[in-house]
């Protein structure tokens, strides 16, 4: 594979496909399996959301893409085309020219995700350097560029700062700057606000879809918070337990929530128009053991319409009445099937929230789409 | 950070101050009278004469002051030769402190040398077959002491099969002889040092390597190679230095033992000669200098330490 | 000599996969190898080593070995090596084994007393000076830092001098001297060498008491008005003896070790008491004289006494730091 291969490829398939990702760690206690038969496809410019809790395997998810885990004690499986090319088995070595310059990455923590002891400038330069071979002058008014281009006053004297001498927000983004340098197609944002303050988070989420606009580049934004995802994104993926449990366009995945997990995720969330003081449901339980996974539907035991044959049978991922609106559930919200099985089981007492119930006050959310706050799924550690 | 340096002297002469006040009582200590080894026969006029001559008949800070005023001036103390009188020891160790510091540096170099690529190498390949070789050699070189090590050299290498030379030659008199009768005593005291440096490197470079930053210089495409030295080598030397500087003390002690047994002629043969000859105001003086050097090599490695990590450096600026 | 200094082993990534497990449990987990954290095969055969070694040390007396090394057979001037003799006989007619033994019983004599004496004035002092703080703290931590500004060896080997210097003996004119008795030149060494392993002992104590001192529990007794002694003792203490004991375990090799480097100047035990220091200083040129086993059976005895206890100390303190962030 090189990069001649890449200028030849067709312009018009999908940028991004993914058919059966599996990716699974291997431990003491027995394979992890993080990543469980994912696909889905990504249009050139187009914004994929990827939802779900910690530990669904979102994370390792596009580091899996991005073939950035290390190759011992982990097993990959599954079909990853980039712009046709199969990149799903390929070394790392193989990789390298794709890093960088074609697909990038934001990481969650920008207090650890900068070297501490590298000027900032400097970590914007050298990959510069390294991919087009410009001279230091250039790199470093393209680094200049770059700074002022996402936001950060007096670039001059921030390149030549460290990591450490910058605000949480500054450092972000600093990463997004370096990220960016190369011009990438496709960039994937790993929770890029979770580590960041609620005011901050806003302003580093409008300045990633501004610099994607104008680049005309692919974003893959990975998180736990469906508000971060709700006006920003063309297609969201939820999932769980390491599978894509429901996807969908946005607006079509906010209008009809199907699944339960989606909607409890939503439930989750403050919002303006209820009434204050009304009820905010929580989750309650904990995502299953990925070693030993349930072995119906992975939601199963969380999940208020749980049947029996949710138990017993592993519900498929399929378009039922909306195109392109896909989800595994056999008793989806929102359906006769669903509305009656959750009766049952009402009926029952078997619902496994009901006790669980936590309540926020609405004023807690402030603007639509509501930010995170403290009733958030579960917050990223 | 100037402050900072100014600081740390402070600091440094009170260590210093404690440190020969406790190698100056080490002569309180000798049970029988120092004056009858220092003279080797008993005659009781000639020892009077030497103790007040000597002014052992005063009070002890009083001496104790005298001796440093004398020190910090240069006179390290007399070296008795019996009846004939003695000679400053001085000149010993102005002649043996040279010799020593040259082989703790060559041993240094030959460590850092070894030990860095080695401990990158073995974090790189984390748990393949070649780290695995790399680190229960180097677990099993920690067990093996250096002197040890300085003896089979030097008696199979140098006596047995003569492939280096067993006697120290002088840098004046041949440079290449020079050379190569300190490259036996230097691997024998660096052997163990890149066993355990090689080890430290490595457990701290798999925890960088780890980081977010790395994956991120990753994800940047750079190669693994520059990745290594240029990203994630610096943040984890920074342990192996401070244990560097801990260790000095380690190293002195292992210079004084391996430079008897190859014969060389520095502070460790000295100090060796000084003790069987009894010459207590030589080991006097050696013990202290050898105390103010291991101090300032940890300054020094302290200040190194605000060149290699900008968050001290910046701490320090405002100290 | 040997580095006391402890590198800090990675750390294993806690085996994830379960319920709360965030994206972190799920990065892939570092296999670390020997030690492993269980008490493997490695652990056993160091142990059995050790306490064959101990047994047999405390024992020789009573056995054949008895007399050989303090009373040479000059009718079997060695070096030879004979059915009879497996380990070999050196050039005075004493045969190797015994003299390993006897040396095994100087050499662990030695280790233990000096580290025991550490363990105890270190670990008091660090203790104190981490649970109490303050001045007692500023004090504590200075002793120990003078005493560390000493290079170790250095140190013990101003003090062997000190303490057990030559006595003279003064007839007339002249003055001879007398080496101090073999048993006052050992006790002089667990002197020296413990008072040089007191603030490596004393500093790690510190270090950790300083961080259990801060704990809750340790916090909720104080609360409740319980002694600071007692909570020293019941609450501190216990916490700290593994990371100690860890310690200790290299520090009786370290000790050894440094036994055999002050055997090399001359200042080891004293004859007709050997120890393997002594054993290896006095055959330093066997090698090239041909007799190289005289050489290195007590280098092997050295070897894989202190690479036991090496091994020993990693196991125990990767399950301190395991039961450390556990908590």
């Amino acid at each position: 594979m090189s990069a001649e291969q890449f200028k030849d490829a067709p312009l018009d398939g999908p940028l991004l496909e993914l058919r059966d990702v599996t990716t699974a760690f291997k431990t003491g206690r027995g394979l992890v399996h993080a990543v469980d038969g994912v696909s889905f496809s990504l249009e050139r410019g187009k914004t994929l959301g990827v939802v779900g809790e910690s530990g669904c395997g979102k994370s390792v998810l596009s580091k899996s893409v991005m073939g950035l885990l290390p190759k011992r004690n982990v097993e990959r499986g599954g079909s990853i085309r980039f712009e046709g090319e199969e990149i799903g088995d390929a070394k790392s070595s193989d990789l390298r020219h794709l890093w960088g310059t074609q697909m990038s990455m934001i990481f969650q923590d920008p207090m650890t995700a900068l070297n501490p002891v590298m000027k900032v400038g400097k970590q914007i330069t050298e990959s510069l350097r390294y991919h087009l071979d410009v001279s230091k002058d250039f790199a470093n008014d393209t680094a200049l560029q770059l700074l002022t281009s996402v936001g950060i006053p007096e670039p001059q004297r921030r390149v030549n700062q460290y990591a450490f001498e910058m605000s949480g927000g500054m450092r972000q983004r600093v990463m997004i700057a370096i990220a960016l340098a190369c011009g990438p197609k496709l960039l994937f944002a790993d929770e890029p606000t979770t580590a960041l303050d609620v005011t901050v988070q806003a302003q580093i989420l409008d300045l990633l879809q501004e610099q994607q606009r104008e680049r005309f580049m692919a974003m893959i934004l990975v998180t736990h918070d469906l508000g971060v995802v709700a006006n920003r994104t063309d297609d969201i993926m939820v999932m769980y337990a390491g599978q894509a449990i429901e996807k969908a366009p946005t607006r079509t995945l906010f209008a009809e929530m199907r699944h339960p997990y989606t909607h409890a995720l939503l439930q989750s969330i403050p919002k303006l128009d209820q009434p204050s003081h009304s009820r905010l449901d929580a989750i309650s339980g904990r995502p299953p053991d990925l070693v030993h996974p349930p072995k119906g539907c992975r939601f199963a035991p969380r999940c208020p319409n749980a049947q029996d044959r949710c138990r017993e049978e592993v519900p498929p991922l399929a378009e039922r009445e909306t195109p392109g609106h896909e989800f595994a559930c056999f008793y989806p919200v929102g359906t006769p099937e669903g509305d009656e099985a959750r009766a049952r089981n009402e009926a029952e007492g078997k619902v496994p929230g009901a006790s669980a119930l936590s309540t926020a006050a609405a004023a807690a959310a402030s603007s639509a789409p509501a930010p995170p706050t403290a009733a958030a799924p579960k917050s990223e550690a | 950070m100037g402050l900072y340096i100014l600081r740390r002297l402070g600091s440094l002469v009170v260590v210093v101050i404690i440190v020969t006040l406790f190698s100056f009582s080490l002569i309180k200590f000798i049970p029988g009278d120092p004056v009858i080894n220092m003279v080797g026969y008993f005659d009781p006029k000639k020892i009077g004469a030497l103790r007040h001559q000597l002014g052992y008949d005063r009070p002890f800070i009083v001496q104790y002051v005298d001796w440093l005023k004398g020190f910090l001036h240069g006179d390290f103390g007399q070296i008795f030769h019996g009846v004939s009188g003695g000679s400053p020891a001085y000149a010993q160790i102005k002649r043996a402190l040279p010799v020593s510091l040259e082989l703790m540096a060559f041993a240094m170099v030959l460590t850092l040398l070894f030990a860095i690529p080695l401990g990158v190498l073995s974090a790189y390949r984390n748990g393949t077959w070649l780290d695995k070789i790399f680190s229960t050699t180097a677990f099993g070189l920690i067990a093996i002491p250096d002197f040890v090590v300085g003896i089979i050299l030097l008696d199979f290498v140098a006596v047995k099969h003569g492939w280096l030379p067993a006697n120290y030659t002088y840098w004046g008199q041949n440079h290449l002889d020079h050379i190569k009768s300190l490259l036996l005593p230097a691997i024998s005291l660096a052997i163990g040092q890149i066993a355990g440096y090689m080890r430290l490197l490595r457990s701290d470079m798999i925890q960088t390597l780890q980081e977010d930053y790395v994956a991120m210089a990753r994800a940047k495409g750079m190669p693994d190679r520059r990745v290594l030295w240029l990203h994630a080598l610096r943040p984890s030397s920074l342990t192996l230095f401070t244990v560097a500087g801990l260790n000095i003390g380690a190293l002195i002690g292992g210079t004084v033992v391996v430079e008897v047994v190859f014969q060389i002629p520095g502070m460790g043969t000295e100090l060796f000669s000084a003790i069987t000859q009894r010459q207590y105001q030589e080991i006097q003086s050696f013990v202290a200098v050898i105390a103010i050097g291991y101090v300032l090599v940890n300054l020094f490695i302290d200040i190194l330490y605000t060149f290699l990590d900008p968050r001290v450096r910046s701490a320090r600026a405002l100290a | 000599m040997q580095e006391l200094s402890l590198s800090p082993e990675a750390g294993t990534a806690p085996v994830g996969g379960g319920a709360d497990v965030a994206g972190a449990a799920v990065e892939p987990v570092v296999v670390e190898q020997a030690p492993s954290r269980k008490f493997g095969i490695g652990a056993w055969l160091a142990s059995i080593w050790l306490v064959g070694l101990a047994i047999a040390a405390l024992i020789v007396p009573f056995t054949s070995l008895t007399t050989n090394p303090k009373y040479p057979n000059l009718a079997d001037v060695g070096p030879f090596k004979s059915g009879a003799h497996i380990f070999g006989v050196d050039a005075i007619g004493r045969d190797q084994l015994s003299l390993l033994l006897w040396g095994a019983r100087s050499s662990l004599i030695l280790g233990v007393g000096a580290i025991a004496i550490g363990m105890i004035v270190g670990g008091f002092l660090g203790l104190a000076a981490g649970y109490i703080g303050g001045r007692t703290d500023t004090l504590i931590a200075g002793v120990f830092n003078v005493l560390l500004a000493i290079p170790q060896l250095v140190l013990a080997l101003a003090l062997v001098t000190a303490l057990s210097n030559d006595q003279p003996h003064i007839s007339g004119t002249s003055v001879s001297f007398t080496p101090v008795s073999p048993a006052r030149r050992l006790i002089v060494l667990i002197i020296a060498l413990g008072i040089v392993s007191i603030p490596v002992l004393g500093r790690i104590t510190r270090a950790n008491a300083l961080t259990w001192a801060q704990r809750e529990f340790v916090l909720a007794a104080r609360a409740q008005g319980a002694k600071s002694l007692s909570i020293m003792i019941r609450e501190v203490l216990p916490n700290v003896l593994p990371a100690m004991f860890s310690i200790a375990l290299l520090g009786v090799g370290v000790v050894i070790v440094a036994e055999g480097g002050l055997a090399v100047l001359g200042v080891g035990v004293h004859d007709p008491s050997v120890s393997w220091g002594v054993l290896i200083a006095g055959n330093r040129s066997a090698i090239s004289t041909g007799y190289a086993y005289l050489l290195m059976e007590p280098v092997v005895f050295i070897f894989l006494t202190v690479l036991s206890l090496n091994y020993l100390g990693d196991v125990i303190r990767a399950r301190f730091e395991f039961r450390d962030s556990a908590l």
